[in-house]
């Protein structure tokens, strides 16, 4: 895996971690094994959906690697259920901001954020599954 | 002989098993309590800590200055302990096992390993029992390179008992190998059976020669009983659901010293375990 700094940080991308592959799909409340990354640009409102399949199924490290994955992805943002210590250090040290909420949609916590109602993550939510 | 008693399950009687086990063979032996994470044979071997050793492993630093973020660390690295995300990449030392791997493969020769503690050794003496036992620090979840450092304190050629951790991940694996039998106990019940068979297919993937003891025998049924007539395990031994024995238990007391007309029962369990090499060897 290269490294996170190779992508070019978009500030139009946000990302939402889901389950599914469109705004209707709810928004997953697990960062690190969230089943795919919804990779949203507020300028085009262009959408491309990734896959998280490998995080899923790490032993350990998911949440290291998907923030990894972000990163690569050149968001600047994102949107999440919860966020644990270790994924939280690997985003920010890549300047990426993180917000949780509850939303139940992808499109729901898209609106929340468009309206400037969702809050910056100043440090995880939740417990490391490890240490 | 190398002897380590493991299990699916825990609370089974692994440690009792060993305990007596080791005091039973009457000659000098060495007991190696693997469970680093909750040792617990030295509450029946009364003795003084003899020695303690600090006990570490090699996680990565990163020297900023040298590094140039290629991410050939983050590649390599399975357990996703060192991530490149940003100018130099970020270490995650409680996933880290101790590889060597990222800075093997570094160009830039920006990464070196220092130790980190991760917990103790202790030793001790009782009677003919040196007990060695390793204790993991709290907070640290990475039990298979202490494990080691108790199992490198064997003294080559004398006759050994592992007292492995229950389970069958990592540790269990870490503590079994090497060994030159294997004595899975376990409880006459559903839970019992369950984890018993994971244990089987472990110590088979291992090829290691087993045989099974049954402990709290009458308790339960005899599932554990037929599932081993038809794994043609040999059932080494059954340990009765005797009230007196959980008392003995229950005072740190070990069964040999306690309830003597168990003695004879703890050295043919000892004999069928040498059997159990023998019949490999043959």
């Amino acid at each position: 895996m290269s490294a996170p700094k190779e992508g070019k940080k978009d500030k139009m991308k946000i990302v939402f971690s889901t389950s599914g592959d469109n705004l209707d799909a709810p928004l997953d409340g697990r960062f690190g094994r969230a089943p795919k990354f919804l990779v949203y640009d507020l300028e085009t409102d262009a959408c491309e959906v990734v896959d998280n399949l490998q995080n899923l199924q790490a032993a350990q490290g998911a949440g290291v690697q998907a923030a990894s994955t972000v990163a690569r992805l050149g968001a600047a943002a994102v949107v999440t259920g919860h966020c644990g210590p270790k994924a939280f250090r690997v985003l920010s040290s890549a300047g990426i901001k993180v917000y949780t909420c509850a939303a139940p949609t992808v499109g729901a916590a898209l609106a929340l954020y468009r309206e400037g109602k969702l809050l910056e993550a100043q440090a995880a939510d939740v417990e490391g599954h490890w240490a | 002989m190398i002897i380590a008693i493991a299990s699916g399950k825990g609370g089974t009687g692994k440690t009792t098993l060993a305990v007596n086990l080791a005091r039973a063979f009457d000659a000098d032996i060495q007991l190696l309590d693997c469970d680093v994470e909750e040792p617990n044979a030295h509450l029946f071997l009364p003795a003084e800590p003899r020695e303690r050793t600090v006990v570490t492993m090699p996680i990565p630093e990163v020297d900023a200055r040298l590094c140039d973020g290629c991410g050939e660390c983050a590649r390599v690295c399975r357990y996703n302990a060192i991530v490149g995300a940003g100018a130099a990449p970020l270490v995650f030392p409680e996933l880290c096992h101790g590889c060597g791997g990222c800075a093997y493969i570094c160009p830039r020769k920006a990464i070196r390993e220092v130790p980190k503690r991760i917990g103790v050794i202790e030793t001790f003496r009782s009677g003919k029992i040196d007990l060695v036992h390793g204790r993991l620090d709290v907070g640290v979840a990475m039990a298979p390179p202490l494990i080691r450092a108790v199992k490198d304190r064997r003294r080559n050629g004398a006759p050994a008992i592992i007292d492995a951790p229950p389970g069958t991940s990592c540790p269990v694996v870490a503590a079994i190998q090497g060994a030159e039998a294997v004595v899975l106990v376990t409880e006459p019940t559903p839970f019992g059976l369950h984890d018993l068979a994971l244990a089987v297919d472990l110590v088979r993937a291992f090829r290691l020669p087993f045989g099974v003891v049954v402990n709290r025998a009458g308790s339960g049924d005899d599932r554990v009983r037929l599932f081993c007539a038809r794994e043609k395990i040999p059932l080494l031994a059954e340990i009765p659901d005797d009230r007196r024995i959980a008392e003995a238990y229950a005072r740190g007391a070990l069964i040999v010293e306690a309830l003597p007309e168990y003695r004879a029962g703890f050295l043919d369990l000892r004999a069928k375990i040498e059997g159990l090499r023998r019949e490999v060897a043959a």
